[in-house]
């Protein structure tokens, strides 16, 4: 089937390419359809809806630029996404672009957790944690 | 809304499978102990809406400054 997109244009994509988000994300619930499409050229990793053209969030693998990243998921996460090995998990994190670019952030908080064998994906908001919902993809500019 | 007054220990049943206790009572503040099935998930209300603005903000980013994210990353990681 072909999907209009924000940053790809029109994309075919299989039914098996499609992720579920059972509960979509936290502000858009009724969103429940993925895809996962790199953006050639960038280190980015578009998560873009199926039934919202207009709705793409920018994500970045996180351990790159962010080594010392860790979170445990909870018996409740491993269930929901019906994770039987660590292998099988992707975790990227959703960035804001900010204008300057420089303040661009990472929400390390809340990153978006797939089952890459079973198709299932989730945002996960960890609790406890020492992480925010902004933490700056520049850190020395902090400084300035 | 449902408003109900509860003690220390006492209890409120929602639904077949969710318990709120109130464990502790200290000042202004009150510990709640929550059982719930595994599929519903639990926030404190102002990180839930965190997340939330976040993601809207998130969701506003432009291709053209992607471009220019990418380059300026770039230049970052070789130094």
């Amino acid at each position: 089937m072909n999907i209009d997109t924000k940053y790809h244009g029109t994309v075919a994509v299989k039914d098996e390419d499609i992720i579920r988000f059972p509960h979509g994300l936290p502000g858009f619930a009724d969103e429940k359809r993925f895809v996962l499409l790199p953006l050639a050229d960038t280190p980015f990793v578009i998560l873009q809806s199926v039934k919202t053209p207009a709705l793409g969030f920018v994500l970045i693998e996180p351990f790159s630029y962010f080594p010392a990243y860790e979170f445990e998921l909870d018996e409740a996460m491993v269930e929901q996404l019906d994770i039987e090995s660590e292998r099988d998990v992707a975790v990227y994190v959703i960035l804001t672009v900010a204008d300057p670019f420089d303040n661009t952030t990472a929400n390390l908080q809340a990153p978006v957790v797939i089952n890459a064998r079973k198709r299932i994906g989730k945002q996960v908001i960890l609790s406890n944690t020492p992480y925010k919902t902004k933490h700056r993809l520049f850190p020395e500019k902090a400084a300035t | 809304m449902l408003v109900l007054t509860r003690k220390l220990k006492e209890a409120i049943q929602i639904g077949d499978d969710i318990e709120i206790t109130v464990l502790a009572i200290q000042g202004d503040q009150v510990k709640l102990g929550i059982n719930a099935p595994r599929h519903i998930d639990i926030h404190r209300k102002e990180v839930y809406l965190a997340i939330q603005a976040e993601n809207s903000a998130a969701a506003e980013a432009h291709e053209a400054s992607l471009a220019e994210l990418t380059a300026k990353l770039k230049q970052w990681k070789q130094r």
